[in-house]
């Protein structure tokens, strides 16, 4: 199974999210945020770090690159698509996912290891977890605070579309404490915290992240994906 | 030459950090004027010759595609001569 990782100037996380995968038993592959082309990619990961220097708003320049172009196509199709940080700022940009992403609360930039409880096992990418199961993963942002109106708020908490919380004080000043939320159909995840830097606690905290990964690759071998 | 003034602030109910920390630091200095201080982005555009209502149409989109964002912003445009 092949899932693509994109590099935007600025990105930083692409190589760790690539490592990922293939430590799930994927095939990383590389693509690039100036060509419209997905390499025939299964899904596709938009990675951490600060696409064109976070100017203007954070994901608010990626959001319009060539590879956003069929990423968008192809996850309104039911592509799984996961953004993790940056890529969270870039999938709430897109508008694929409600809410965006402001400002910490305490105008820090955070950076440390975060307990969160996985709370909806039925998307795409967060199959191989248990519901309710709490896993170790690093927190590191600027302008991580999920907002939204009190009626998405309702919504998302009534549908079940908070995929993952902050476990304990708010980090960042998220609404209901979300760390993570799908979109309706459950191929799009949008992820605060940072998965691709905890798949093996020689390098990571834990090695809890890894399951983001295995969701997606066994979402795909069993067709599950819509 | 005209300038067309795009000004961008956060929705009145979204919570906004920078704001407060300016706020928080005004006193500090003496300044004790303020209730409360929020924090926006100001955009000059400039256009040959005056603005044309196709133009001033185009803005707009452009300010609700790319320079606010609608969920968390309200933007307002206006011409500088």
């Amino acid at each position: 199974m092949k899932i693509g990782v994109v590099t935007f100037p600025g990105t930083l996380d692409d190589r760790d999210a690539a490592r990922a995968v293939t430590a799930a038993g994927g095939q990383a592959i590389a693509l690039w945020h100036n060509e419209a082309d997905l390499k025939g990619v299964d899904a596709v990961i938009l990675p951490g770090g600060f696409s064109y220097g976070d100017y203007l708003r954070c994901g608010a320049i990626s959001r319009f690159s060539p590879v956003m172009e069929p990423i968008i196509a192809a996850a309104l199709g039911g592509m799984p698509l996961l953004g993790i940080c940056n890529g969270f700022q870039i999938l709430a940009e897109a508008h694929l996912i409600p809410g965006a992403l402001t400002r910490n609360h305490e105008l820090h930039f955070l950076c440390r290891d975060q307990k969160l409880t996985i709370e909806n096992i039925d998307t795409a990418w967060t199959s191989s977890f248990t519901k309710g199961e709490e896993i170790l993963i690093p927190l590191k942002n600027g302008e991580g605070a999920y907002m939204c109106d009190d009626e998405t708020l309702a919504m998302l908490e009534g549908e079940g579309r908070i995929i993952a919380r902050y476990v304990g004080e708010n980090p960042n000043g998220s609404r209901n404490l979300i760390a993570g939320i799908t979109n309706e159909r459950g191929n799009i995840v949008g992820l605060m915290p940072h998965p691709e830097h905890a798949i093996d606690s020689l390098t990571g905290p834990s090695a809890d992240g890894l399951g983001f990964f295995t969701s997606v690759l066994k979402s795909l071998v069993s067709g599950s994906v819509k | 030459m005209a300038k067309i003034v795009v000004d961008v602030m956060l929705k009145p109910e979204i919570l906004d950090p920078q704001g407060k920390a300016v706020a928080a630091a005004l006193p500090r200095l003496g300044f004790t004027f303020a209730q409360d201080v929020r924090q926006g982005k100001r955009f000059e555009i400039e256009v040959a010759g005056d603005p044309t209502p196709a133009q001033l149409a185009d803005v707009e989109k452009a300010a609700e595609m790319l320079l606010s964002n609608p969920v968390i912003e309200n933007f307002t445009v206006r011409v500088e001569k």
